[in-house]
């Protein structure tokens, strides 16, 4: 996505990629919930909502320092995800899947109605832009410099991860939690690591995407983002780094580029979502992969 | 006394929705999250049956349901029976996506706007002790109790009934005794859709209906069945009442905007400490 943007001069598509960015890290965050760990959670919004409007209203309100206001967010977001992850992740399967729902749903309920600090429905306004030491990102194109290099640092640690003990322990806690745990893994102490950390980088994200479109507003964080995320992990396939990249780019893209299909957009959501889980197991991902290994095969 | 006539009114069709859920975790152990865009439908079918079509109550009443009932089939048809491998997650995204799907079609078809519709029978309202109770709402505590008490008959004393049970109990062991358990599994999902339907047909000259009702009615329905333990009917209505009373109660204490925040809250509470359920006696699955 990086290359791609070098070369776009146009201030909208540049601002699509940035928002594919956006995308790409909560969709590869919840890959790493969902596809290593086997944790479904469906209020993955919230964090990302907590942690805009903890720096939305810390900057506008307050007139905070941006990054102080950052790692602010960060830190409501791991007390939220401790106080939540503790005794959410002792559940399985459905039950874990209502219960973060549930949590989803009631921040996106505080941030509709305590209006006295986000703003309500209609919003919270006037968020500054945010400086990079001394340049200020105050348009489309510093900022996609600013959030490429962000991103490829996030790719980077997605790698450490992918190669780390770390993901090898998960997987084996998706596999068998009580084979895991008698080999000696701390299993509930894993899980509730790896739900904070996803959380904290969720809420950086949520810090920057207020500092980048100077507004935030309920419905960003909705469940219906939350379940926009899970598309694009399932879809660009679970259990690889690639995976939420490509879900991200391809699904926001296609609404933006035809542009007419506007109404026909949720149920696109739903249709590739039923046939990834039904055809495509493994995503678009998996299935490139696939490919490849066919052609190198036949040649 | 008014919150509680209250309560009960949005409890009974909570419970109504809890049902539904319960049918189908009984026979498949799959909670379905479209359940709620089932209670959506058939909303938007009675409103469409009668001020569309202009069908008389007595005649759209059943078709919607029926519409309703062969949807849920549909679903089961199309989307969990064609699921390879069928693990949970697999099978709680795939339900995710029929819901999308449902919900998406729904705005397609019916738009974004609130769509009303008329009370059923003429609007009354009748004084009880220390509050008052309107006809509507006695209507949908009367469909919820008498539809609860029909399928308690149901599963406990006719064939069919024990057949349901027997699926959730042992597959193999009941495919074995000839019950045709894709049979069971395709019309608990139809069962379960009805139910819906039927609360959503019940609670719609209250609320009236919009698109994006699903989300809510459904969570606030699982919410209802997880209160009184996931799988039994009379816990589902038990936790239903409960959830709308308390939710009544909330809203005269706190700002009512916060009032879904509190369904939410007594979800979290209670999968957190007692996931069984409060009438629940099955253990549930916890490491």
């Amino acid at each position: 996505m990086f290359w791609v943007g070098m070369y776009v001069k146009n201030e909208y598509y540049l601002s699509l990629v940035i928002y594919i960015l956006f995308n790409a890290i909560n969709a590869s965050c919840l890959n790493v919930l969902l596809g290593y760990a086997g944790i479904i959670s469906l209020g993955q919004a919230a964090f990302f909502g907590i942690g805009a409007y903890s720096s939305g209203i810390l900057t506008a309100t307050y007139g905070i320092n941006p990054y102080l206001t950052i790692i602010i967010g960060v830190i409501l977001s791991a007390v939220i995800a401790l106080i939540i992850g503790y005794p959410a992740l002792k559940l399985h399967g459905h039950y874990l899947a209502m219960a973060t729902l549930g949590f989803g749903m009631i921040v996106y309920i505080c941030f509709n109605e305590m209006d006295f600090l986000t703003g309500g429905p209609s919003g919270l306004t006037g968020i500054p832009d945010m400086s990079f030491f001394g340049f200020l990102l105050d348009d489309e194109y510093k900022f996609f410099v600013f959030m490429g290099a962000v991103y490829m640092l996030f790719l980077f640690l997605m790698e450490m991860f992918d190669k780390s003990f770390l993901s090898y322990k998960l997987r084996f806690i998706h596999e068998s939690e009580n084979a895991s745990s008698s080999y000696g893994i701390d299993v509930a102490k894993t899980k509730l690591t790896t739900f904070v950390v996803v959380a904290c980088i969720t809420s950086i994200n949520g810090s920057l995407f207020a500092f980048y479109s100077n507004f935030v507003s309920p419905v960003s964080f909705s469940f219906h983002y939350s379940v926009e995320m899970l598309v694009m992990a399932v879809f660009g396939g679970l259990g690889s780094i690639t995976g939420g990249t490509i879900g991200a780019a391809i699904l926001t893209s296609i609404p933006e580029i035809f542009a007419e299909i506007e109404d026909f957009e949720v149920v696109i959501y739903g249709v590739i979502l039923a046939v990834t889980i039904l055809f495509l197991d493994g995503g678009i991902a998996k299935l490139c992969r696939r490919l490849a290994g066919k052609y190198v095969k036949s040649e | 006394m008014q919150f509680l006539y209250s309560g009960i009114t949005s409890g009974s069709i909570y419970a109504l929705i809890a049902i539904g859920f319960n049918i189908i975790y009984n026979t498949t152990g799959i909670i379905n999250f479209a359940q709620g865009e089932f209670v959506m439908l058939g909303g938007m079918f009675i409103y469409s049956l009668l001020y569309m079509m202009n069908v008389p109550f007595i005649f759209a009443f059943p078709v919607a349901l029926f519409g309703a009932f062969v949807l849920g089939v549909l679903f089961e048809r199309v989307f969990i029976r064609y699921v390879k491998v069928k693990t949970e997650l697999n099978l709680i995204t795939i339900t995710i996506a029929g819901s999308i799907i449902l919900r998406g079609l729904a705005m397609l078809i019916w738009g974004r706007d609130t769509l009303l519709v008329e009370s059923f029978i003429p609007a009354k309202t009748i004084q009880l002790y220390e509050g008052t109770i309107t006809s509507d709402s006695v209507l949908v505590i009367g469909v919820s109790l008498f539809i609860s008490f029909f399928l308690t008959i149901f599963f406990k004393k006719t064939k069919y009934g024990k057949a349901f049970r027997a699926c959730y109990e042992d597959k193999i062991a009941a495919s074995v005794c000839g019950i045709n358990v894709r049979m069971v599994v395709m019309f608990s999902f139809g069962i379960a859709a009805f139910l819906g339907a039927v609360a959503g047909v019940a609670v719609s000259p209250i609320t009236y209906v919009t698109y994006n009702d699903g989300v809510m009615s459904g969570l606030k329905g699982f919410s209802a069945a997880v209160m009184g333990g996931l799988g039994s009917f009379w816990g589902g209505i038990f936790g239903g009442i409960i959830l709308g009373v308390s939710e009544a109660f909330f809203a005269s204490v706190f700002p009512s905007g916060y009032k879904d925040a509190m369904a939410f809250l007594i979800i979290l509470l209670i999968l957190f400490f007692r996931p069984q359920g409060i009438l629940g006696r099955k253990k549930a699955t916890r490491v």
